[in-house]
C-alpha cells in the first residue's frame, strides 16, 4: 500500500489547535474577524478553503457532516468536500439537515430551522464588510475597532439613490450582537433573519483572506437599513415548481432555449422531504407516469 | 488686539479662545519643519498661514489638527462643552470623532477629501451617517440643500464627483465639510490647482459661508491674494518659524519683516 495516510481530517493537530483558538477567539467576540494562519489545502481559493479548515478543525468521529453548495447537497463543490471529509475523516455524511451536528456551506442557509448542538459553517470569499468602501484594511480595521459604520450607510444610501431602494441582495450588511458589523458572506439576504438568535452555532471562514468570525447560538443579528426603507426580504413570487412550498428560497432554472424556466427550492434537501410528504407541484412528473415511459 | 476685533463675528463666547498653540514644534531627526509656533484663534476668526514652500505651513497644520504628534509644546482646543482640551490627550476615538463633526478639513486636491466612486449626495451625507443619521428621506434632504448653498445644480446630487469639473469638487468638499456645522475649518491651499475666475468664484463662496455660520478657519495658501480676501489675521512663515504676525491690512500693506516685504513685493500687478 503506497497510499498516502493523512491525520485525522487532512489537518495535523497543531494547525487544527491554532484554528481552534482563533475560533474560540471569534466566539469570545461575536462578529470581530479574528486573524488566523490560514493553511494550503488540496482546493482552489474560492472553492472553500476557508470553510474546510474550520471544518476540519471542529470535525470529531462521531459528527455527522452535511455540505451544501447553493442549498443543494450534489453539486460538484458540496460533493467533493463531503467526499474529502469522509475519506481523510472517515466520519459520516448525510444530505439531511436534521440529522447532521455539522453544516458546511456555500452561500444558503437551510430553510428548516436549525437546532442546539448544530454548527453551521460558511465559506467565505471577503469577510471585510467595508472592503469596497474603504481600501485600507489599516482603516477599517480601526474603524471596527472604534465602530464608525457610518460608511456602511453610505453603500446603503448609494443603492437607493441609484435604484429607489436598497438593491443589495446578497452579502447584506448586519450587525451582531450590536457592537460589529459583519458581511453575513454572499448568502441572499432572504436568509439574514435565520441568523438572528439562531440555535445553531455559525462560524466563518475566509481562507485566502486568512479569517475566521463567529455568531456564538441565541445572538442578535440586526440588518441595517434606513427608518424609511426599512430591510425587507426578496423571495421571487411563485410556489416552487416541485413541491409547490410558498416559503422558501427559489432556483431559477431554464429549462429550454425559447426562455421557458422554472422556479425550484434551492435547499434540495427541504424539497426531497415535502416531495416525500407528498408536496407536489406544478411541474412534478408522478412516478408511475415516468414508469410507463420507461 | 487683532483677536478683540474678530471676536465680534464669532458665535457664543467669543471673549475665550477656540484653539490655543504653546510652543509648538516638530522635528523630523535634526530638521526642524516648525518651531515655536504661538497663537490663539478665536471664534469665528478666519487664519492665514501665508510663507513659501517648505516654510512649515503644512506641517503645522497639521500640528494644529493632530494629524501629526509635536515634537514640542501642545496645542488645545474648547470642546462643545466649553472645555479646554490638549489634544495630545484626547482619544483616538475622540479625536476622530472631533474630525468628523467640530472639524472641516478641505484639502488641496479634492480627491483626497472625497470619496470619487460614490454620488455627491452620499459625500455629503457620509458624516450625518456617521453620527448616527438613519432616515433616507432627511439626509437627502439635507444634503440637497448644502448643495445649492455651494452652487451645485441638484440635478447632479446622483453624479460621483469624478464627473465633476475641478471646482465644483472643491465646492463639493467644502459641502461635505460644513454638513455637521463644524466650528473650525482647517484649508490646505483650497484654491489651489484652479483657475483664476473659478478661484475667485470660491472665495466668493467661502467667504460667504465662513461670516453666514460664524465658523473659525485656519487657511493655509501661498497666494496672499487669498490671505487678503478671506482672511482676519496672517502669519508669516519662513525655515519653520513665524517671523510676523498681525492684521492681514496691516502686513500686507504695511511689511516689517525684509522677507515679508519681498513676498508681498514680488505678487505681479495685475
Amino acid at each position: 500500500m503506497n497510499a498516502p495516510t493523512y491525520n485525522f481530517a487532512y489537518l495535523d493537530e497543531q494547525t487544527k489547535r491554532m484554528i481552534r483558538r482563533a475560533i474560540l477567539k471569534a466566539i469570545a467576540i461575536p462578529g470581530y474577524q479574528v486573524p488566523f494562519a490560514s493553511r494550503e489545502m488540496p482546493m482552489p481559493y474560492g472553492w472553500g478553503t476557508g470553510g474546510v479548515q474550520v471544518t476540519a478543525a471542529i470535525l470529531g468521529r462521531d459528527d455527522v457532516l452535511k455540505v451544501i453548495d447553493q442549498g443543494s447537497d450534489d453539486t460538484t463543490n458540496a460533493i467533493s468536500i463531503r467526499k474529502f471529509f469522509a475519506k481523510t475523516a472517515g466520519v459520516a455524511t448525510t444530505t439531511n439537515t436534521t440529522d447532521a451536528t455539522v453544516i458546511q456551506t456555500r452561500h444558503r442557509i437551510p430553510e428548516g430551522a436549525l437546532h442546539a448542538g448544530q454548527v453551521l459553517v460558511y465559506q467565505v470569499p471577503i469577510p471585510e464588510p467595508l472592503r469596497f468602501l474603504e481600501p485600507r484594511e489599516t482603516e477599517t480595521r480601526r474603524m471596527h475597532a472604534l465602530g464608525e459604520y457610518g460608511l456602511m450607510h453610505v453603500k446603503l444610501y448609494e443603492d437607493i439613490a441609484r435604484f429607489g431602494h436598497i438593491a443589495t441582495a446578497y452579502a447584506y450588511p448586519v450587525k451582531v450582537n450590536a457592537r460589529y458589523v459583519m458581511d453575513p458572506s454572499p448568502t441572499p439576504k432572504f436568509d439574514n433573519p435565520k441568523m438572528d438568535n439562531c440555535a445553531a452555532l455559525q462560524l466563518f471562514g475566509a481562507g485566502r483572506e486568512k479569517r475566521i468570525y463567529a455568531i456564538p447560538p441565541h445572538t442578535s443579528v440586526v440588518s441595517l437599513d434606513f427608518e424609511d426603507h426599512p430591510f425587507t426580504r426578496y423571495r421571487f413570487d411563485a410556489p416552487c415548481a416541485l413541491c409547490g412550498a410558498g416559503d422558501s428560497y427559489l432556483d431559477e432554472i431554464v429549462t429550454d432555449d425559447k426562455g421557458s424556466r422554472m422556479f425550484v427550492c434551492s435547499d434540495t434537501d427541504y424539497c426531497e422531504t415535502r416531495q416525500s410528504q407528498g408536496h407536489r407541484g406544478s411541474e412534478s412528473a408522478a412516478p408511475h407516469k415516468e414508469r410507463a415511459h420507461g | 488686539m487683532a483677536e478683540t476685533k474678530m471676536a465680534e463675528t464669532g458665535n457664543g463666547d467669543s471673549d475665550q479662545p477656540l484653539l490655543t498653540a504653546e510652543g509648538l514644534g516638530k522635528s523630523y531627526g535634526h530638521l526642524m519643519a516648525c518651531r515655536d509656533v504661538s497663537f490663539a484663534l478665536y471664534p469665528g476668526e478666519v487664519l492665514a498661514i501665508v510663507g513659501e514652500s517648505g516654510s512649515g505651513k503644512s506641517t503645522l497644520l497639521q500640528l494644529l489638527s493632530a494629524q501629526l504628534t509635536p515634537s514640542a509644546g501642545s496645542v488645545s482646543y474648547r470642546m462643545r462643552d466649553g472645555v479646554m482640551r490638549d489634544l495630545a490627550a484626547l482619544g483616538e476615538a475622540e479625536r476622530r470623532f472631533l474630525f468628523r463633526t467640530d472639524w472641516g478639513y478641505v484639502h488641496q486636491d479634492p480627491a483626497m477629501g472625497l470619496r470619487m466612486a460614490v454620488s455627491a449626495g452620499a459625500n455629503v451625507g457620509e458624516r450625518l451617517m456617521a453620527v448616527g443619521w438613519n432616515h433616507y428621506g432627511r439626509i437627502r434632504d439635507t444634503a440637497s440643500s448644502w448643495l445649492e448653498r455651494v452652487e451645485i445644480d441638484t440635478g447632479r446630487i446622483d453624479d460621483a464627483p469624478r464627473t465633476y469639473s475641478g471646482g465644483m469638487r472643491q465646492r463639493l468638499q467644502i459641502a461635505r465639510n460644513l454638513v455637521t456645522e463644524p466650528r473650525l475649518v482647517f484649508m490646505d491651499e483650497p484654491t489651489g490647482g484652479l483657475d483664476v475666475s473659478v478661484q475667485a468664484r470660491l472665495l466668493d463662496l467661502m467667504r460667504n459661508l465662513v461670516s453666514e455660520l460664524g465658523l473659525a478657519a485656519i487657511v493655509v495658501t501661498h497666494d496672499l491674494a487669498v490671505a487678503r480676501l478671506l482672511s482676519h489675521r496672517v502669519m508669516v512663515m519662513k525655515g519653520g518659524r513665524v517671523i510676523e504676525t498681525g492684521l492681514t491690512d496691516q502686513v500686507l500693506d504695511d511689511p516689517c519683516e525684509p522677507y515679508t516685504q519681498l513676498l508681498v513685493s514680488s505678487i505681479l500687478p495685475a
